[in-house]
Parts: structure tokens; C-alpha cells; sequence
């Protein structure tokens, strides 16, 4: 029982671990200690409490991205949009927070909060409905929608939603009654992204709405013989997967940035797959790939201070991780585990068309 | 191909001496011996999980004994991969075919030892050399048709070629009957006469009594790991096969009471329904099932059966006739409509439509109710419900499981199928639509979902039960329908009707 409830970590733990040793390696390779770069991440990312609230920060919106990925994967979808949807719902939760200034701030926060989920939800809803009635892959029309909405902010940000006598293109501050504080030096939008984690664990393992989509995910047509909606699974779990990616844009937005910045949230979305994956499609299991994550980002600025190390070494090492997850049996192959030990192995996604 | 390797004359051409294979605590095989003779077909014959496949996965080198060796014209082999094993001369059709869809055939039986002129492969070559093999042996087959577009059967001969092409002198065929419709299978048996006549020496596993009883010289019966008997099928019976590989002995033939028909639960008149391809596979199709009757509905697959019962459930939509469920026109209502009127559904492909295989137990038995009152509560389901509902199923339907919490597709084929069994008929329903419901299940479990179905009747309600096999339908119905291009061309008395007279209609001969 006991080795049972550990297998399931074990193979990210590793993946991490190995990943790690392999980064230690090139980080030699370069010239630079490895001792060092460790110590300037430890520095960075958990000495203190500012450096931990900043650690959480960064991992708040990764924490949402990496959900959204979850419950698309649940029902059988690769929303690979999420980063579109995530910025939609940074630039309209700001506009809201800035234009509606004046609201009193019990109302106007949770108004940018579900202004965000609307306009992250309503990208993925279209992708949903062409996958659930045309049989479009999702695949192909987030990508497309990704680049749309990529520019689309862009343009707004550095058009009619652009703050006046600035040089650079970005909203202005949102107003203090859409903030999102920090709680006992804890920002707000973290402790709000783990309590989300365990309403997704919830609902996707423990209510018959997250049956459906499992079932549609796992056996689309033994969901078809048990009577469950193939097409209202799939634009149910996409329309969501988006409203959380919106969610995450709308944290970043109100409680981290203060604005809407181009260029703030690049890759988010992305690095939702990756930490999805890391978390082996388990909600609760995102917390701490989030803030893994988060860690590392939080400590580029330290690692180049510090290590003399370009900041791209942590995206060597999240990626080596990334790919020990994905690709079990390399890793298997190193550390000689038996087979039994990595069961439940992730698939992301069935192909093209299936 | 043949004097490839230097033997002992009259050696056997492959031997297997106290093979022993644990897997953990579980013991597959223990201390299996048997003898294959040049031109002989030795039928491998045991119930699921009798251990047949690790057998003949030591003996293709996808396994390695524990202890026990392996000869091979005498002398004594190592097989660390089927590699080893085809270069020893043996070949294997798996269950599952190991073609490529979109190549064609000649390139599925050379890939991987293709014939190169110019370091390109000669694909005139290829052909002719498949060509070749397939005259000889009598394996008809195209070699330029690719292979997604052949029927089953043929493409379980290009399996066979490529062995042969392979050099295979010894040939293993696991459950090759398990896929293919009864004329497919007389094809099979000819296939592998004429093979044996030629001096290849063939495995073949089957749980089917007919099978072996037809085609083997020999029969060799495994049970829970040991062999259990070997015996000619001149000097056995049908029934004492079933014995020997049950370990009990096994009514072939059930025994019921004379069904007692009440009123007209289903009725279908001029239904018409199409297939995936949009081509009308069901038409002008008229058929009652009363309360507490079996009806059978045989037919040469591909007459419209599949697409029948998927209507009749609501998986399928209706292109015209109309399906009445007690009176009540259930033509437009979709399968969890037509699931909560009480209809329960045994459907034609377990894994594809049965159960979500890496589901657990639990969670499939309950696959098509989780939400109802009891297994979930304001939208939240009662895992713990349905966990001590489905530990109660597997005792009641004896679904032999680790436990319900493991996944269904660790689970045996027969036990698979029982555990869908289990999930439609532990529900009162008035009408059961059960399509193949025995497909790739050993004898002891035809049995006891044969007489679930007859325990279903007996409660009444109407079943119709769609099979390719004559002799279910023979032994569960209590009228027969037999299904041509798409209607019922004949119905018969099931107490006073022979499979022969059914065989006539099926091909055509009576009826219209």
C-alpha cells in the first residue's frame, strides 16, 4: 500500500532529479559551478519572505495555465491556446480595472475576475464547438487562435487601450478596488490558484460531470454506448479549460503586474503543458510543479548575477524534465525501474483527427 | 526453405520439455511438455488464462522460461526475442494483426527483409514472391490490395504469408479463429490442411471445441498452467474436451423450460438504418420480441446485424420504420433514453463500446449508471456505493478480478465480458439486446452467460440475441430469425429447426 500511494510521484520526482543532474552537468560544461547556480536559485527563490511571495507569484499564473491544460486532457483535448486565452483574460480583467475605476472593491474585483474567465472561456468555446460539430482539431484552431489573440492584445495595449504620455505600449494601472492584496505576505491570487487546483481535483475525480469527461477522454465510444454527449463533453471541457487559462490572465493582471504589459505573460500558456504534464495530468500535483517552476523563473535574474549563467539554463532543465516525464522509458532505462513502477503513463494527446 | 538446419531425422520439429514461467507469485506455466511433428496440426486448446499465451510467447521468444527448454529439430535453442525465433524457422499470427493499414500487401509481407535492386526495394519482386507463396499454399490473396480495404479474413492470410516468407516451417496461430465469421473460419481450417499437407507444422490455439475437433491431429489441453490431457479428437468428444478443459464437466446445450411468451415488448417494423459508410445496411426490417422469449437473430455478418441492435439501443440513428419499446415509439430517443426505459445492451465490441479499459472494475460496472440515484448524489458520485455494489457484482456474475478497483483491461477476455454481462443484467430491464455475446470467451463462461440470458428471460424479459454462432443461437433461442441484406428472410421454431436448414436461408437458398 505504501509503495503504491509513492509510485505515482515517483516518476516526476525523478524526472526532476535527473534533469537537474544533467543541468548540473552542462552548467560545468560551461564554466560555471553548479554550487553556485543552486545557491543563487535557494537565494532567489526561497530565502525570505518577499523572495517566497515572489516565487508564488510567478507560479500563480502557471499554476491556472497548467490546470486549464488538465481538463482538457481529461476529456481527450489538447488546448494548446491557453496562452491565448490567458492573455485575453489579462487584457480585458485590466481594462475593467482601470475603466471601471470607482466601483467599490467588493464588487469591482470579482467583476474583472469574471470579466477574465468570460473572455479566456469564449476562444476555447469556439474551438469546442468546431471540434464537437465539425470535427476540427482543436489543435489547429487554438494555434491559429493563439496568434490572433497574441496580436489582438498587442494591438490594444498599444492602441485605444494604451496609457496616455507613456513610451511604451500597456494599460494603465488598474485602480486600487480591483487589487488583489497579499494575505500574511501570501499573494492573494496564489492562495486563490490552490484553492482552485482542489475544486478542478474535485470536480474532474469526484462528481459524474467529471466522469463524462473522463469517459469521453478515456473511450469516446464507450461514452456514445453509455449515453453520455460526446459533443457536449468536448465543448463543456474546452469552454473550461478556457475560463481557468482567463482566470489565470485576470490573477496576473489584479495581483501581480497592476497592468496589462505585453511581453509580461509571454509563454505562460506553454509552460501550462509543461507543468500538466509534470503534474501527470493530476490537479492537486500542479501545486508543486507550479511552484518548481516558478522557482526557477523567479531566480533568472539572480542565476545571471550570481552563476554568470545565461537565464535559457532553466529552460534546459525544465525541458530535460519535461521530456523525462513524457517519454517514460528513457528514464526507466536510467534508474533501471521495473516497468510496473511507471504505470498510468500520459497521454497527452491521440494524433491528428482521432 | 526446407533442410535449412541440420537435425535429427526424427526429431520433433519443435519440442517443448518442463517449460515453467512465473510472473510473480503467479504461476502461468508449469512444467509444460509437448511435441510438434513435421506436417502435423497440434491444437493448443484451454480456457482464458489457461496459460496458452505465455506458452506460445516462450516459444516465439516474447517470454523466457524460468526453467524448461525449447528444441528446435532436436536440438536445444535459446529464443531471447521472436527474432531468435523466426531465424529458427517459427512463425506467429498474433490475435492482434501486425500489418501496416495503408501499405499493401505485397509491402506488409517483405517489410523488414524486403528484396533490393539497387538498394531500392524491388517491389516486382516483392509481389511476384508473394504471389508465389499464395498459389502454392492456396492462401488467396491480391498482392498489390492494400491492406485496410480486406476483409478480416484476408487479412489474417497475409499474416500467414509473411511468415511463410519469413521461412516459417512451424507456425503458430493464436486464436486465430476469434475474429472471423463461421465462413471465414472454414477458410482458415482449409488454409491450415493444406499448410500441414505441405509439411509445416501448426500451433493452433482455440477455445473452440468444433475447431480442434475439425482441424487438429492432436489436441493438447492446458488448464490453470499445466497440461491436463492430450488426445486425438477421434478418440474424445465435444463434451469431453469441454470437461478436460474446464475441469468439470460443461452442458453444452442448456436446459431451459419452454419460454412462456407475454405481451409484445419490442416491436420493429420497416426499420431502415445505414451504416458508417452512409450505405443502407438495415431495410424494411420486421421483428417482435415478446416478454419472456428469446429471439435469435442469425445471419452471415455483415447482413445489417451490427447496425440492428446499435438502432434498437439509440446508438445509431433510424432513417425510417419506427421501433416500439411497449407500445411506445422509441425511434427518435437516444441511448440513455432508450437505457432508462429498461433496455439492456451486451454490445457486439466489448473494448470498443463495452467498457473504458483503463477504468476500473468498479467504474465500468456502473459505466452507463453513474449517475443514477445511489452511485452519485447532487452530481457528486458515491465511489464508496458503488465500490460495495461492484464487489457484490463480481461474486454474483463471478467476474474473476484481482479486485474492483483494478483496471478492466487486466482483466481476461471471458472476464471482461462478464463484467458487462454483469452491468446489463443486474438491472430488472424489459427488454435485453445482447449482440455476440460470447465472442472470445472460453466454454465455461458461454455457459454461465448463456444461462443468465435465459435467467433474464425468465424474469420477462424480451431478449434478442444477435450471433454469428449457430449453435448459441440454437441453445439459448426460442425463435430464430435469420437476417439477409438487411431484413429477416425467414423465422424459424428454435425447438424444431436444424442448424442446417438456418446454414440454407443464411446463404441465400430459401425465404425472399
Amino acid at each position: 500500500m505504501h509503495t503504491d500511494r509513492l509510485r505515482p510521484v515517483l516518476l516526476p520526482v525523478a524526472a526532476v532529479a535527473v534533469a537537474v543532474a544533467i543541468g548540473a552537468a552542462i552548467v560545468l560544461a560551461a564554466g560555471a559551478s553548479p554550487v553556485a547556480a543552486a545557491t543563487a536559485i535557494w537565494v532567489a527563490a526561497f530565502s525570505g519572505t518577499d523572495a517566497i511571495a515572489a516565487t508564488l507569484e510567478k507560479a500563480t499564473p502557471l499554476l491556472f495555465a497548467g490546470l486549464a491544460v488538465i481538463v482538457g486532457v481529461r476529456a481527450g483535448l489538447f488546448n494548446i491556446g491557453a496562452q491565448g486565452q490567458l492573455l485575453v483574460g489579462a487584457i480585458t480583467s485590466a481594462y475593467a480595472g482601470y475603466r471601471l475605476a470607482g466601483l467599490p472593491p467588493a464588487v469591482h474585483l470579482p467583476l474583472c475576475l469574471a470579466i477574465g474567465i468570460l473572455s479566456g472561456a469564449l476562444p476555447a468555446l469556439l474551438a469546442g464547438v468546431l471540434r464537437a460539430t465539425r470535427g476540427v482539431h482543436e489543435v489547429i484552431v487554438t494555434i491559429m487562435l493563439n496568434t490572433i489573440l497574441v496580436n489582438l492584445t498587442d494591438w490594444l495595449a498599444g492602441g485605444p487601450w494604451m496609457e496616455q504620455g507613456q513610451p511604451v505600449s500597456r494599460t494603465p494601472a488598474i485602480a486600487g478596488s480591483a487589487r488583489m492584496a497579499r494575505v500574511a505576505g501570501l499573494p492573494v491570487g496564489f492562495l486563490l490558484a490552490v484553492a482552485m487546483a482542489f475544486v478542478v481535483w474535485f470536480v474532474l475525480d469526484r462528481t459524474t460531470f467529471g466522469f463524462r469527461l473522463a469517459t469521453v477522454g478515456a473511450n469516446r465510444n464507450a461514452a456514445h454506448y453509455a449515453g453520455i454527449s460526446v459533443a457536449g463533453a468536448t465543448v463543456a471541457a474546452m469552454t473550461l479549460s478556457g475560463a481557468l487559462a482567463g482566470l489565470g490572465g485576470a490573477v496576473e493582471s489584479l495581483g501581480i503586474v497592476g497592468r496589462f504589459e505585453p511581453g509580461f505573460n509571454a509563454g505562460l500558456g506553454f509552460d501550462g503543458i509543461t507543468i500538466a504534464l509534470l503534474a501527470r495530468v493530476s490537479p492537486r500535483a500542479v501545486i508543486p510543479a507550479a511552484v518548481l517552476i516558478g522557482a526557477l523563473r523567479a531566480s533568472s535574474t539572480q542565476l545571471q548575477a550570481r552563476a554568470r549563467l545565461a537565464p535559457e539554463i532553466v529552460d534546459v532543465v525544465l525541458a530535460i524534465a519535461l521530456l523525462l516525464v513524457a517519454a517514460p522509458l528513457i528514464l526507466r532505462w536510467l534508474l533501471r525501474l521495473r516497468p510496473g513502477s511507471c504505470r498510468t503513463e500520459v497521454q497527452l494527446t491521440r494524433g491528428w483527427g482521432a | 526453405m526446407s533442410g535449412r538446419r541440420e537435425g535429427d531425422a526424427g526429431a520433433p520439429l519443435l519440442e517443448a520439455r518442463g517449460l515453467t514461467k512465473r510472473f510473480g507469485s503467479v504461476v502461468a506455466n508449469e512444467d509444460v511438455s509437448l511435441q510438434l511433428r513435421r506436417g502435423e496440426v497440434l491444437g493448443l486448446l484451454g480456457e482464458n488464462g489457461a496459460g496458452k499465451s505465455t506458452l506460445v510467447k516462450m516459444l516465439f521468444g516474447l517470454h523466457r522460461p524460468d526453467s524448461g527448454e525449447i528444441r528446435v529439430g532436436g536440438e536445444v535453442v535459446r529464443l531471447r526475442s521472436p527474432r531468435d525465433a523466426i531465424g529458427m524457422g517459427i512463425g506467429m499470427v498474433h490475435q492482434h494483426f501486425q500489418l501496416v493499414p495503408v501499405m499493401t500487401v505485397a509491402e506488409n509481407v517483405v517489410l523488414g527483409a524486403e528484396p533490393t535492386r539497387h538498394r531500392f526495394v524491388d517491389r516486382r519482386r516483392a509481389a511476384a514472391e508473394v504471389q508465389e507463396l499464395s498459389e502454392r499454399f492456396g492462401l488467396a490473396v491480391d498482392p498489390d490490395a492494400v491492406v485496410e480495404d480486406l476483409p478480416i479474413g484476408a487479412q489474417q492470410r497475409v499474416e500467414i504469408i509473411k511468415a511463410l516468407y519469413r521461412g516459417a516451417e512451424i507456425l503458430i496461430l493464436d486464436e486465430p479463429s476469434a475474429v472471423l465469421t463461421p465462413e471465414e473460419t472454414d477458410e482458415l481450417l482449409r488454409v491450415v490442411a493444406e499448410l500441414a499437407a505441405g509439411g509445416v507444422g501448426i500451433v493452433f490455439i482455440t477455445h473452440k471445441l468444433r475447431e480442434v475437433m475439425d482441424a487438429a491431429d492432436r489436441v493438447v489441453v492446458l488448464r490453470d498452467g499445466r497440461v491436463v490431457g492430450e488426445v486425438a479428437p477421434g478418440d474424445t468428444d465435444e463434451a469431453g474436451l469441454a470437461a478436460l478443459m474446464v475441469g468439470r464437466s460443461v452442458v453444452l446445450r442448456i436446459d431451459k423450460q419452454p419460454a412462456r411468451p407475454g405481451g409484445t415488448v419490442l416491436e420493429i417494423r420497416g426499420l431502415e438504418v445505414d451504416d458508417d459508410r452512409g450505405r443502407r445496411a438495415v431495410q424494411g426490417f420486421d421483428l417482435e420480441v415478446r416478454a419472456g422469449e428469446i429471439v435469435g437473430v442469425a445471419g452471415v455478418q455483415g447482413n445489417g446485424q451490427r447496425e440492428l441492435a446499435e438502432a434498437i439501443c439509440g446508438m445509431r440513428p433510424r432513417s425510417g420504420g419506427c421501433v416500439l419499446l411497449r407500445e411506445h415509439d422509441v425511434t427518435r430517443l437516444g441511448a440513455r433514453a432508450i437505457h432508462d426505459l429498461g433496455v439492456a445492451h451486451i454490445p457486439e465490441d466489448r473494448n470498443k463500446h463495452g467498457l473504458v479499459g483503463s477504468y476500473s472494475v468498479a467504474d465500468d460496472l456502473v459505466l452507463n449508471r453513474f449517475d443514477e440515484p445511489g452511485f452519485a448524489r447532487w452530481g457528486r458520485r458515491e465511489r464508496a456505493a458503488v465500490r460495495r455494489w461492484a464487489e457484490q457484482l463480481i461474486i454474483e456474475f463471478d467476474v474473476r478480478t484481482p479486485g474492483v478497483e483494478a483496471p478492466a483491461d487486466s482483466l481476461s477476455g471471458g472476464n471482461q465480458q462478464k463484467l458487462i454481462v454483469a452491468r446489463e443484467l443486474s438491472r430488472e430491464s424489459v427488454l435485453v439486446v445482447a449482440a455476440q455475446p460470447t465472442r472470445g470467451v472460453d466454454v465455461g463462461s458461454i455457459e454461465f452467460i448463456h444461462r443468465q440470458l435465459v435467467a433474464a428471460r425468465d424474469r420477462g424479459a424480451a431478449v434478442l440475441v444477435i450471433s454469428a454462432e449457430l449453435e448459441e443461437l440454437l441453445a439459448v433461442s426460442d425463435r430464430i430469425a435469420v437476417m439477409r441484406s438487411g431484413c429477416v428472410a425467414a423465422m424459424f421454431d428454435a425447438g424444431s429447426v436444424t442448424s442446417e436448414a438456418i446454414g440454407l436461408v443464411m446463404g441465400g437458398a430459401a425465404g425472399h
